[in-house]
């Protein structure tokens, strides 16, 4: 059963902890592959799934998430030197968004630290980072070890997530403020709980030791019944990331460290990050470059759009004008927002064009039976989050 | 000193080489108030002589001159501030155990032993120097950058491009064909002699890291003739006192123009305050407050340990770390009893330079075992007994052998401590052959490896040129992107030692530029 001791070259994707369950529960053979591992795309439908982490409560086996434990002496002053934000105000307990940048101050990728301890760190990222992070580390006296394969990681989300958790015996789980990590059990199991998420939505991460991984998938789809629990694939997820205004790197942006064209590199700035970047602390990677960006003004931003119509805006490009005589940028991201109501898109967009309030022409082509049919839409920027619910962030979370 | 924890400086010299000598004078001389920091307990960096057996002295590191420039020199004054020479145009002399030595440049003798070559040393001279002469206009200014809207690194470029341009059709094509080959491969188009061809191969890869098959080893042979042209010398020079008088002089020059020379005061850090370099940190537990803190010390130990990575960006660090800067070249220091006699060498040769590197296999072969963490038992030397010319080094009647070992590894199978006797009496043994009653004769014996020479000059991995001099380490890109004309990615932090261009040698040139572009920042 322990699939995950076969090597990468003998089984190029491996089961995660939950895979038993996963594929028993799963409808679509729609499975796809995430940092080495085969996760579930779609498991019943996409709406299904979608309306559960609006609605009810859902599963999403995150154990793929990449995790490296930082420890040392240094640890603080190595994350603080590494990412954007300032670590030294991150208290143990808590959780901190982050990103990090390369000399030029363009993003290699993002992801979430925890502080375990005073000297005692984990990092989540998107993709592996163990080159950047050891070259980081010379002159800093840290440890830094992958602990993917040592950690299950289970995201409950949704409006009835928490009362999911407290039946499952998780005390205290509903004192937990976002951004906020406890060590709690459940029958017997050491579950650490963070309220952190995806989805912009009230919800949890439970990260536990993999043999602990079955037993709790089973305890949460027993408890979670009533409360319309089921796991979702990552398409579901997707959507309710672009209704969050969360990145998705690889599609609304590309590592710095895989970039091959010189202009396709991101800084902060640009994705409108600028609320990590914290220039008054200690030297980080990057900061002299972001500092004469700002100085001198982002080329693009990246902004949201309410695109007129139903039609979701996939790659389009953007112009200025309804000829379409200037094109000014480009959709990352698209969709039909069920919960809004509204079709709505992450776009990049070059400065000074993109501002609050302002029109722009969103080039969309539509395949109406086998016919392509071109549509200049307008386009609304609009403010992020497209979907921000105040369960999200409301402690205790109302019992649902 | 209290005053000096008080005063701000305009400029601070971490190091008192030769390098950060030089600069040091020429800020003074503009008017800066310069405070130069030397750890040892003597000026002078690698450019020292000092005792190393009871009477004896030796030029500790390099041990001839033939590099900085004449103009450097007058404009230093430096024969005012006390530089003699004990002996001038020293000739080179090729040793090897199948043919009788060779003075190099002595067309007569080599034309009895190759008639050929003899027609052809001529020809090769003159292209090698007309190419030197090319490269000299790289050596005598700061290098421009790539990329940069500014006008100065266009005209730059504009000017390499031309003077390439002017060498005519057929030299440029010449030029480009041979300058990324290696000595050998040129060598052996052009002569026969094989004591010729390893003596001249020799210089191609003195202080460095390559055999002389190795790619890139005629640009290191071109930048030799390059120093030798801005020197205004093809000849090598031996100052009384030793190297250390070289450097003494500069310090006196130093101090003649307004700068302040401490010794004994070696820096634990360098401050950082708001993103720019504010003074240093002595290990003493003293701050001195500076507007600029320049390093003569080589950039591995500048960043890595003296500022400290996290001041730096991961990309830069990344790139420092992987500076090539082990050295390979080791030094061998005899005290001898008496004159020694090396077989068919003239009494009037003995106080010249004799390279012992008798083929250009032989010199490969020298180099083949260091791949695999071993000392050749033969290999190539660059001799010299100073006190030929100069009797102040040992006690009456008695010489110093002082010897560059080109091809010992910073670290061996084994480790130093157990294999120094081995490799220094097999050093003996080789010169024994060349020099009959040598080894009777020797009183004490040094030698500094890459190793030794890492922990007395302090500089990271021991060599000679803090690292290689190579396409990819040189000019534009030395040491590395980011830290190229001297500037560094911390302002007011400056590099000024042999890890800038144009590189080590006793040239001082990489202080000068530095010092201009200190005078005169980037726009």
């Amino acid at each position: 059963m322990n699939t995950t001791t076969v090597p990468h070259y003998k089984k190029p994707l491996w089961d995660t902890p939950f895979a038993e369950r996963a594929r028993a529960f799963q409808q679509r053979d729609s499975f796809v592959p995430w940092a080495g591992y085969s996760t579930v795309d779609v498991f019943t439908t996409v709406e299904q799934e979608y309306f559960a982490i609006r609605n009810a409560a859902t599963l999403f086996d995150l154990t793929p998430m990449v995790k490296y434990r930082i420890a040392g002496v240094d640890a603080e002053r190595y994350l603080n030197r590494l990412v954007t934000r300032d670590i030294r105000k991150l208290k143990v307990g808590r959780v901190s968004y982050v990103v990090w940048c390369n000399d030029a101050g363009h993003l290699i990728d993002d992801g979430t630290v925890f502080r375990i301890s005073e000297h005692d760190f984990r990092i989540c990222t998107a993709e592996r980072q163990l080159d950047w992070f050891m070259d980081s580390a010379i002159g800093f006296k840290v440890e830094i070890e992958e602990v993917t394969r040592e950690i299950a990681a289970l995201a409950v989300q949704g409006p009835t997530s928490c009362f999911v958790l407290k039946r499952l015996g998780l005390d205290g789980v509903d004192q937990l403020k976002p951004f906020e990590w406890r060590n709690l059990s459940a029958a017997g199991r050491p579950v650490m709980v963070s309220r952190t998420g995806f989805t912009g939505d009230l919800g949890y991460e439970l990260w536990m030791r993999p043999e602990h991984a079955l037993g709790l998938w089973d305890d949460l789809m027993e408890v979670g019944q009533s409360r319309g629990i089921r796991p979702i694939g990552s398409q579901a997820l997707n959507m309710a990331r672009i209704e969050a205004g969360f990145l998705l790197p690889n599609v609304d942006f590309i590592s710095a460290e895989h970039t091959i064209r010189l202009d396709r590199d991101r800084s902060p700035l640009e994705l409108g990050l600028e609320w990590l970047v914290e220039f008054n602390k200690p030297h980080f990677n990057g900061r002299r470059a972001l500092l004469e960006e700002s100085r001198v003004g982002p080329k693009r931003r990246l902004v949201g759009l309410d695109v007129a119509g139903n039609k979701a805006a996939h790659g389009a490009l953007l112009y200025a004008d309804e000829a379409g005589l200037k094109e000014i940028g480009h959709v990352t991201s698209a969709m039909w927002s069920p919960t809004c109501k509204r079709n709505i898109a992450l776009a990049m967009i070059n400065t000074p064009h993109g501002a609050l309030g302002s029109t722009v022409w969103a080039d969309v082509y539509l395949n109406r039976e086998l016919m392509w049919e071109r549509r200049m839409l307008r386009s609304e920027v609009v403010e992020r989050p497209f979907f921000a619910h105040a369960r999200r962030r409301a402690t205790p979370p109302a019992d649902r | 000193m209290s005053n000096e924890s008080a005063q701000v400086f305009d400029v601070i010299v971490i190091g008192a080489g030769h390098n950060g000598l030089v600069c040091a004078t020429t800020l003074a001389r503009a008017g800066q108030s310069v405070l130069v920091l030397e750890a040892a307990d003597q000026v002078g960096g690698m450019a020292i002589t000092r005792g190393f057996a009871e009477g004896f002295k030796v030029s500790a590191a390099a041990h001839l001159f033939n590099q900085m420039p004449l103009p450097l020199v007058r404009d230093l004054n430096l024969k005012q501030h006390g530089l003699q020479w004990a002996a001038t145009d020293l000739p080179t002399i090729g040793l090897s155990p199948h043919e009788a030595p060779l003075r190099i440049g002595d067309r007569d003798a080599l034309h009895v032993r190759c008639e050929a070559d003899a027609r052809a040393l001529g020809p090769f001279d003159a292209r090698m120097n007309r190419f030197g002469k090319l490269m000299h206009a790289l050596l005598a200014s700061a290098p421009p950058r790539l990329g940069t809207a500014i006008w100065e690194d266009k005209w730059a470029l504009a000017k390499m491009a031309l003077k390439l341009r002017l060498l005519g059709r057929q030299e440029m094509r010449e030029l480009l064909r041979i300058i990324g080959m290696n000595a050998y491969d040129l060598l052996e188009d052009e002569f026969k002699n094989p004591l010729l061809k390893g003596t001249l191969g020799f210089d191609a890869i003195v202080g460095s890291n390559f055999g002389p098959r190795a790619p890139g080893t005629v640009l290191t042979y071109l930048y030799r003739r390059a120093a030798e042209v801005s020197a205004q010398s093809s000849t090598f020079v031996q100052p009384i006192g030793g190297l250390g008088a070289v450097t003494q002089a500069l310090a006196r020059a130093a101090e003649a123009a307004g700068a302040r020379i401490r010794t004994q005061a070696p820096v634990a850090r360098i401050l950082v305050e708001n993103d720019q370099a504010s003074g240093v940190f002595l290990e003493s537990g003293e701050t001195v407050l500076a507007k600029a803190v320049i390093s003569n010390v080589d950039a591995k130990t500048t960043f890595l340990n003296l500022l400290g990575t996290e001041h730096l960006d991961t990309g830069f660090v990344r790139r420092i770390d992987h500076f090539r800067s082990r050295g390979m070249t080791a030094k061998l220091h005899l005290a001898l009893s008496k004159r020694p006699h090396f077989t068919g060498v003239k009494a009037e040769w003995l106080g010249g330079r004799l390279i012992l590197s008798p083929s250009l296999n032989d010199l490969e072969r020298a180099f083949n075992p260091t791949k695999y963490q071993s000392v050749s038992a033969t290999p190539a030397l660059e001799i010299t007994v100073p006190t030929i010319h100069d009797s102040s080094l040992a006690p009456a009647g008695q010489h110093v052998l002082s010897s560059v070992v080109q091809y010992v590894p910073y670290t061996v199978a084994g480790g130093w401590a157990t294999q120094r006797a081995a490799v220094t009496a097999q050093l003996i043994d080789l010169l024994d052959q060349h020099a009959p009653g040598l080894r009777d004769s020797v009183i004490a014996a040094e030698l500094l490896t890459p190793e030794d020479l890492e922990k007395e000059f302090r500089i990271t991995g021991g060599h000679w040129h803090h690292g290689d001099l190579a396409f990819d380490q040189f000019y534009m890109v030395r040491p590395v992107p980011g830290a190229t004309q001297y500037e560094t990615p911390l302002p007011g932090l400056y590099l000024c030692g042999a890890s800038s261009h144009p590189g080590g040698g006793v040239m001082g040139l990489a202080g000068r530029h530095a010092a201009h572009r200190v005078l005169r920042p980037n726009p």
